[in-house]
This record gives structure tokens, C-alpha cells and sequence, in this order.
């Protein structure tokens, strides 16, 4: 590798010499620091990058909003973030065709925003909310609603990647139904750019719901939790969240309902009667937003795990947290889509004690094909933890996916499952 | 290994039922739903176990011998076309229902079942099987899982590929992985299913599959309107996208369709220049009004006549209709090319003014049928093989069609595939650089190119390191890493 100020003017002359700069501690990932920060404004001028990285032996990590910058196992090794910051335009947004075209540094919001002025939104709600199209796609961010619309993989249809010898290709189009060639806008969801550079993608879109209401269920135990959910999710109601709070005080099942205004009613109507049997009943607000109690809110806690499970086995991810959280002295918070079988969990407490946890739960759910991943953590409970957890028999091939993709392991080296 | 040692390998395996070589035999194998390829395969293998399929895909691997998968053989692009000296397996005697989860709404499946199946094992419980291929009654979900198969239905609960959860792979090595969640959400790694589910057969075979199941909805209500011609039916797809409706579904047929359709089931469709059916589903207050408004913006677009289903029978004859529609042009003509294509829905009705000029230019029948609500486009291009040199004009035509389909933004296929029918447009759609990165995944999946080989790439690329400068990276060349 030649020194950092030749690659930094190799770079500017690429991409500009503003658009070239040393790196500061807020670049820094899980305590590793880079030593560029490099903001192409193309998808050629990512090509010219990357191509001038895999020369140099650099490794990059591609970089959005930054807000999911803590997931993931902390970095091998980290010399350039490629900031997507100027790759802001949404490139078509065509109504009557319900898709949009963007590039993926575009902010989450933002485009929400212009979508709404169509009376269109791209169903997905991922709770980060500075986060960027690449952002969302690469970590594969959801929402509550993805109990109706499914997650990135449903709503994707095409994406332009850089892989990291600078090679740009593309897959899928702009149509909603298409089958032609492989699907790797599905390949690069969740791919945690360890697979390439997610240049722009496309999305179908969906219309935004006329009416909207929220009816919810205190709950007292895991056992009634799980059943107020799966009594939704059993019906014919259509809902399109079902959610789980279980905060220290409050302890709810809510469930987001949308409709047209001659609808709502009925549909409000049938789910509380389904949820009536199974505690009091709760008036939330209309917005979604207003889903998560501010005591659910993990923010505050040390460790935040992510739990997938069967739906039907609410109950006991429930009560193997809790029992373990009880014993350890954690103090516990969880938020989950209770009719998807996701349960975040944000922990508190000594770190020894955290990881015991983490472990035992772990233990538990990968014994019933589930799955415990630590999403947000001090870098010392990941040295100590593997954040990923266990990979089933796929590893292999994941990694072969991998190594043919980027066989020089240049692309945020480390951080995902199995150290690639 | 010569064609004796072989058959006798695969006969341990399979017993001497599961081997099919006589050359008369082999013969009923030569062709899938696309009839313009015939290949006769070395022979033809029927494993009734994933451990036989893995035996099977094992021993290929070693002997370096090709192997094709096959379900029901009702693909429609050639992506079942056997292999000339390989081996087809057929997967019609893997057909267990394996287990039906309903608290976690999954069912796991082997690749034989037909996907019908599937919905009449949880009917009583008032659940189904979302994607439904007009061809439902006898593809296999296998099949369906290769081609990522549509259906009418697609337009608000998806595609194949958003149902399958979880499948149980033979490797093209012989070796057994499990991807996709199945019973669980968002499993951690890349999402190896989503590439897996429409990957038509080539980067491996699926031996289990986890499918969810959807409750059935409240309420249904279904209506077949009229049209003058298709741009005012068009522009009724158009109002009912427009006012924020998602329906079940919107399929559109054209003159020549209706008239096939009527001499071959006779569902009794009324004479139309167009005929739109528009089916709605879900809660009954959200139903019943969104119908209403479906109805005016048909009357708006001037609909010549609204015609409701009053009950299940009655919904079952105008899907009957529209599910016949391929196989009734043989009532209108001796032979005919099922396209596939796709535009963008605004696209719709300039695209079809250039199908009906180009089948002006070539002198041929084109029908129309079509799911309106996606833009998926499927002219049936009339033609007599025995006229010489029609054929040929027919598929050129049929070409020229899925050209304009790219042109205005579209697709080469919607749901039929590409397989070995279209491989040769695929450049038209993609560049050499984007089909080399996909052979990338292929390269990770079946090294040795042996599964489904010559299939969607015009130009199969060799899995060697790829062409470029290579360099190890500091950390590994230092020894702090451990071996990649």
C-alpha cells in the first residue's frame, strides 16, 4: 500500500479533492479507525474507487446514515469508508407504476417523503431514522409493518451493486414481476457490504393506508402475550402489525390496523374483540410511530440482542429472557413482532453477567432452529461474544458466496457471520 | 464411468424401478412445457428420498456427469430440457406432505407435490397457498420454487419467492445445506433462499420445502367486465391502481382470447373487445366498498357490461376461463408460442398498439392475455407448422414482442423463466458484466458447471479466479488473520 497522502490524492482525482478526507474518531467502527473517508458522487466513480482500493490492498466499508455503524462484528481491518452522503437523487418515481428508482445514500425519510406526495410509501418502517436506502437494504432493517409487507427481500426489485475490484453490474429492473437472471437484489439484502457496494436499488411501492388505528391489550404474562397475538394472527382481520412491548411498567400487545374509512371500524372492531379476552384494552395513538412506549426504548441499555423464533414460541423467548435477565440481576427491556417471531431485547447490567445471558438464550433458541444475534454492544462484550452466533450448515456455502464475490476479503472485512 | 457402470450405480441406489434407459422410455422425458427443444437425456432417475437425490447428485459430481431436475415437466421456457448424455431426475415420487405447522402457518413439502396439494391440506383449517399458477393442478412445488412461479394472484400476495421460507438443498457437490429461516424469521448470513427460489434449477436441487401459509381472507368478490377494447380496459386498470385499491387480482383478455376461451370451455363470457376480471379480497366492510368503487371506475371507462360473481360457482367459472386460456388457442389455430414478457403498467397500452402492428407486419395472429394488475404480458403467437417457414416467423415475432417489452422498461420474463428458450435474449437485458457477476453465485454454488448446465447464460463463464488483479490483504499476508 502506498502512503495515505498518495492514496488520498489518487482518490481526489477520482472523486474530487473535497470529496476525499482523513478520518476522524467519529469514523471510527467498534473502536477500529480508518484511515480515508472517500464520498464518490457516481456509480462509475464508486467503480474508479474500488478499483483503486483492491490495487492498494485497502479495505473498505461502505457507509449510509452510519446509524447501524455499531452492528455487526467489530472490523479486521479498516482503512477507507466510502460515504454514499452525494449519492442522494431518487432517480424515477413513476406513480402508476408503483416503483421508485434510487440511489442509495438517499435518506429513509426523505424518500418516504416524496413518495407521500403520491400517496405511495415503500412499506417498510426500520426504526433507525437517519438511516439510508443502502443502509436499510445492506443490514436488512424492518419494521413493524413488515408483518403485512414483508421485509427489504419482498420489496426489492432491482439493485446496481460495485463489487470490489470495481466491477458494476446490475440485476433485476423496474418492473415488479420479473424472473430474468439470478436475483441478487435479494443476495445483497443483509449482505452488511461484505459482498459489494450497494450502488442503487429499486423498490415497489405500495399505496399509503386511508385509515389507520392501533388497538392494544395490557398483558400480565409471556403465555397471554402470545396468545393476544396469535388470536390476530389466526383471524381474518388483516392486520399489519402485530407488536409486543414488555417494559418494566408496560406490558402490551398492540396491533396496527389499516384500512380505507368505510373499513377501519369493523377491522378495529374484530380486533379488539379478539384481544378483549386476554386483558384490558389500551388506546394507543393513531400513528405508528407511537408504537413503541418510550419504556421499551432500548436505547438507554448496554446490549441490545435480537431474538428470531417460530411466532407460536412467543412464550418461551419470553420466559427464558426474563428467567435468565431474573437470576443474572439484568435488568431487561423488550420490543418484538410478535406475529413474526422477532423479539429485541435491550439488557442492562454487569458484562459478565450479560454475556451469561446472551449465551444461555442463545443456547436455547439455536436448539429449536432459532437464532440470538447482538445488534448494538460495547466492543468489549463482543470480544467476549460472538455477535453473530452460530451459522447452520450453509457457512460453507456463505462463504464460498463470499470469496467469489470478493475473493480478497476487501469489503468490511470481519464483520459479518463466520468472520467474513 | 460408461453408461453401463452407470445405470448399474444408480440402480443400487434407486432399486431397478428408480432408473429409466430404454431409449422408448427415455423418450416421454425429451421435452418439458416448451415443446421446440427436444433432448433425449442418458438416462432418467426417480429418487424417492432426499438421501437418493443426494446418492444420485453425489456420484454426478464425482463423474463430472451433468444432471437436470425435474418436477411436473410443465415449464414453459425449457428449463427441465434434459441434458444429451446427463442424467434428468425426477422428483414426481418425492411427494409427502412432510409436516403442517398451522400455529406457525408453515407447511414442509417435498418437491413432488403438486401445488394444489397444498392448499387442500389446510383448506378445512381455513388456510391456503398463495401463489397459483394457472398450471397449479399439476406443477410441483418444486418446480414452482425453480422458476419462482407467478399466478393471478401475485399482484397482492407476491410471488413464490415471497412463500417459500426454508428449503433443504442438495448441493450440486452432493452435499445437504438448509437455508432460509423456515419456521424462523431473518436468519442470520446472506439470504442464499431469495438467490436460491427462481434460480431455475441451476445452482442445486431443493429436497424440502417450507412454505407459509395464508388464512383465508374474510371475504371474497369477484366481477368480469366488458370493454370495447383493450385501452379502455386498460384505462379501467389504470383508475383501479390509481384509487389506491391492491386487488387480488386483474387479468385481462382480448378478443381473440375470449373467442378461443369460449369455443374450448364455453364459461359463457360475454362478447367483448375486452374482458377485465377483478377480484378483490380481505375484510367484508373493506371489500364491499373498494368493489363498489371498482365497479364505478369500470362504468367510468365505459364497460359495456359488469357482470358479478353471486357465488363460489359462479367465481370458479370465470377463473376457469381465464385458466384455460393457453390451452384453448388450439381451438383457434394448430399451433401457437406461449410469450412471456413484462412492461411497466403505464406502458400497457402503448405496448400492445406495437404488438398489434408487429402482428400486422408478420402477418399472424396474436392473442392477448394477460395479469393487467403487473404489467406481465402473455401473447400467444398463432401460427401453423405446417406452413413452411411460419414457425420460425412465429418465434421471431414472439422475439420482436419481448423487445419492445424491454424497450418500454420491461422484462424478458415475468414467471416463465428463461431457461434454454430465452437465453439468447438475456444480453438484450443485461450487460456481459452483469451476467458475469451472476455466474458469480453460480460459480459458488455448482463449481464444476454439472447442474442444469446451459441454461439462462448465453455464455456460461468458467468458475477459475475471476479475471483482475488479486491481492492478498495486509492483515492475512501478516498472519493476523486466520486462513480465509
Amino acid at each position: 500500500m502506498q502512503t495515505k497522502s498518495v492514496v488520498a490524492e489518487d482518490l481526489g482525482g477520482i472523486v474530487g479533492k473535497e470529496n476525499v478526507r482523513e478520518a476522524t474518531a467519529e469514523d471510527t467502527i467498534d473502536g477500529v479507525e480508518p484511515s480515508l473517508v472517500v464520498e464518490p458522487g457516481s456509480v462509475e466513480e464508486i467503480g474508479a474507487v474500488m478499483k483503486l482500493a483492491s490495487r492498494e490492498g485497502l479495505a473498505v466499508s461502505p457507509r449510509g446514515g452510519g446509524t447501524k455503524a455499531g452492528w455487526g462484528a467489530p472490523p479486521r481491518a479498516l482503512d477507507l469508508v466510502l460515504s454514499m452522503a452525494r449519492m442522494d437523487e431518487i432517480t424515477e418515481h413513476v406513480p402508476g407504476d408503483q416503483i421508485v428508482r434510487t440511489q442509495s445514500g438517499v435518506k429513509f425519510g426523505a424518500l418516504q417523503e416524496k413518495l407521500a406526495e403520491a400517496n405511495q410509501m415503500l412499506a417498510l418502517d426500520p426504526p433507525e431514522k437517519d438511516a439510508t436506502v443502502g443502509g436499510v437494504v445492506a443490514a436488512n432493517s424492518s419494521g413493524p409493518r413488515r408483518y403485512k409487507y414483508g421485509t427489504v427481500r419482498d420489496l426489492i426489485i432491482g439493485i446496481t451493486v460495485v463489487l470490489a475490484d470495481g466491477t458494476i453490474a446490475k440485476a433485476g429492473g423496474k418492473v415488479v414481476k420479473n424472473v430474468a437472471g439470478y436475483d441478487l437484489s435479494k443476495l445483497f439484502t443483509g449482505s452488511f457490504g461484505t459482498l459489494g457496494v450497494i450502488a442503487d436499488a429499486n423498490f415497489r411501492l405500495h399505496p399509503r393506508p386511508e385509515a389507520v388505528r392501533t388497538v392494544a391489550v395490557e398483558v400480565e404474562s409471556p403465555q397471554a402475550a402470545r396468545d393476544a397475538a396469535q388470536a390476530i394472527v389466526h383471524s381474518q382481520v388483516e392486520a399489519t402489525a402485530v407488536e409486543l412491548h414488555w417494559g418494566e411498567e408496560t406490558k402490551l400487545v398492540s396491533v396496527l390496523l389499516e384500512s380505507i374509512p368505510d373499513g377501519i371500524g369493523a377491522k378495529e372492531e374484530a380486533a379488539s374483540f379478539l384481544l378483549k379476552s386476554f386483558g384490558k384494552e389500551r388506546t394507543l395513538d393513531e400513528e405508528a410511530d407511537d408504537l413503541r412506549p418510550p419504556s421499551t426504548d432500548s436505547a438507554g441499555y448496554e446490549v441490545d440482542i435480537k431474538i428470531g423464533a417460530p411466532p407460536a414460541e412467543l412464550t418461551s423467548v419470553l420466559d427464558s429472557i426474563l428467567n435468565a435477565a431474573e437470576r443474572r440481576g439484568a435488568t431487561v427491556s423488550m420490543t418484538g413482532h410478535a406475529g413474526s417471531g422477532v423479539t429485541y431485547a435491550g439488557l442492562s447490567g454487569e458484562e459478565d453477567d450479560l454475556v451469561g445471558l446472551v449465551e444461555e438464550v442463545r443456547e436455547i433458541r439455536t436448539r429449536s432452529g432459532g437464532s440470538v444475534i447482538v445488534r448494538r454492544a460495547p466492543a468489549s462484550f463482543k470480544d467476549k461474544v460472538d455477535v453473530w452466533g452460530p451459522a447452520g450448515d450453509y457457512l460453507g456455502l456463505t462463504r464460498r458466496v463470499k470469496e467469489k464475490f470478493d475473493p480478497g476479503y476487501f469489503m468490511n472485512p470481519g464483520r459479518f457471520i463466520g468472520g467474513i | 464411468m460408461d453408461r453401463g457402470r452407470l445405470i448399474e450405480t444408480m440402480q443400487e441406489i434407486l432399486g431397478p424401478q428408480g432408473v429409466i434407459y430404454e431409449r422408448e422410455q427415455l423418450r416421454t422425458y425429451e421435452c418439458d412445457g416448451l415443446m421446440n427443444y427436444r433432448v433425449i437425456p442418458e438416462l432418467v432417475v426417480l429418487p424417492e428420498s432426499a438421501e437418493h437425490v443426494q446418492k444420485i447428485v453425489q456420484t454426478c459430481y464425482d463423474e463430472g456427469i451433468p444432471f437436470v431436475a425435474r418436477g411436473s415437466g410443465t415449464g414453459l421456457s425449457g428449463g427441465a430440457l434434459p441434458v444429451e448424455s446427463g442424467v434428468l431426475i425426477v422428483l414426481s415420487r418425492m411427494r409427502k406432505i412432510l409436516e403442517v405447522d398451522l400455529e406457525n402457518q408453515r407447511i414442509v413439502v417435498e418437491p413432488g407435490v403438486i401445488n394444489i396439494w397444498v392448499s387442500q391440506e389446510v383448506a378445512d383449517e381455513g388456510y391456503y397457498y398463495a401463489p397459483d399458477p394457472a398450471s397449479q393442478i399439476v406443477s410441483s412445488i418444486g418446480g414452482n420454487l425453480a422458476e419462482n412461479s407467478g399466478g393471478v394472484h401475485c399482484l397482492k400476495y407476491g410471488f413464490t419467492t415471497n412463500h417459500v421460507m426454508g428449503a433443504e438443498v442438495v448441493l450440486p457437490d452432493g452435499s445437504i445445506v438448509h437455508i432460509g429461516g423456515g419456521m424462523v424469521p431473518d436468519a442470520p448470513g446472506y439470504e442464499l433462499l431469495g438467490a436460491f427460489v427462481g434460480s431455475e434449477g441451476t445452482l442445486g436441487i431443493a429436497t424440502k420445502i417450507t412454505l407459509r401459509l395464508v388464512r383465508k381472507p374474510e371475504a371474497v368478490r369477484t366481477l368480469l367486465a366488458a370493454f370495447t377494447d383493450t385501452e379502455e380496459a386498460g384505462g379501467a386498470v389504470s383508475g383501479i391502481i390509481g384509487a389506491g385499491i391492491v386487488p387480488a387480482a386483474i387479468e385481462m383478455m382480448d378478443a381473440l382470447t375470449i373467442e378461443a376461451v369460449e369455443k374450448q370451455v364455453a364459461p359463457g363470457f360475454p362478447e367483448a373487445g375486452a374482458l377485465l376480471i377483478v377480484e378483490l379480497d380481505g375484510p367484508e366492510a373493506e371489500v364491499a366498498s373498494q368493489f363498489d368503487q371498482v365497479i364505478e371506475v369500470c362504468q367510468e371507462n365505459e364497460a359495456s357490461e359488469i357482470r358479478v360473481a353471486e357465488d363460489d360457482e359462479e367465481r370458479a367459472l370465470f377463473w376457469k376461463g381465464r385458466k384455460a386460456a393457453f390451452g384453448a388457442m388450439g381451438s383457434i389455430s394448430n399451433d401457437y408460442y406461449v410469450q412471456d414478457g413484462v412492461v411497466p403498467r403505464t406502458e400497457l397500452g402503448t405496448v400492445l398498439k406495437r404488438i398489434s402492428d408487429l402482428s400486422n407486419d408478420y402477418q399472424l395472429r396474436v392473442a392477448n392475455v394477460f395479469h393487467a394488475g403487473d404489467g406481465n404480458l402473455h401473447p400467444l403467437v398463432l401460427y401453423d407448422n405446417d406452413v413452411p417457414g411460419e414457425a420460425e416467423k412465429a418465434e421471431e415475432l414472439a422475439g420482436d414482442i419481448v423487445f419492445v417489452c424491454l424497450e418500454h422498461g420491461g422484462s424478458l420474463t415475468g414467471e416463465h423463466g428463461i431457461g434454454q428458450d430465452k437465453k439468447k435474449y438475456m444480453p438484450k437485458m443485461f450487460t456481459t458484466d452483469d451476467m458475469d457477476v451472476m455466474q458469480l453465485l453460480r460459480c459458488a454454488f455448482d463449481p464444476h458447471q454439472i447442474c442444469n448446465p446451459g441454461k439462462i447464460f448465453p455464455t456460461p463463464r468458467l468458475c477459475g479466479e475471476r479475471p483482475g488483479p488479486f491481492h492478498m490483504h495486509p492483515v492475512q499476508k501478516a498472519g493476523l488473520a486466520e486462513n480465509f
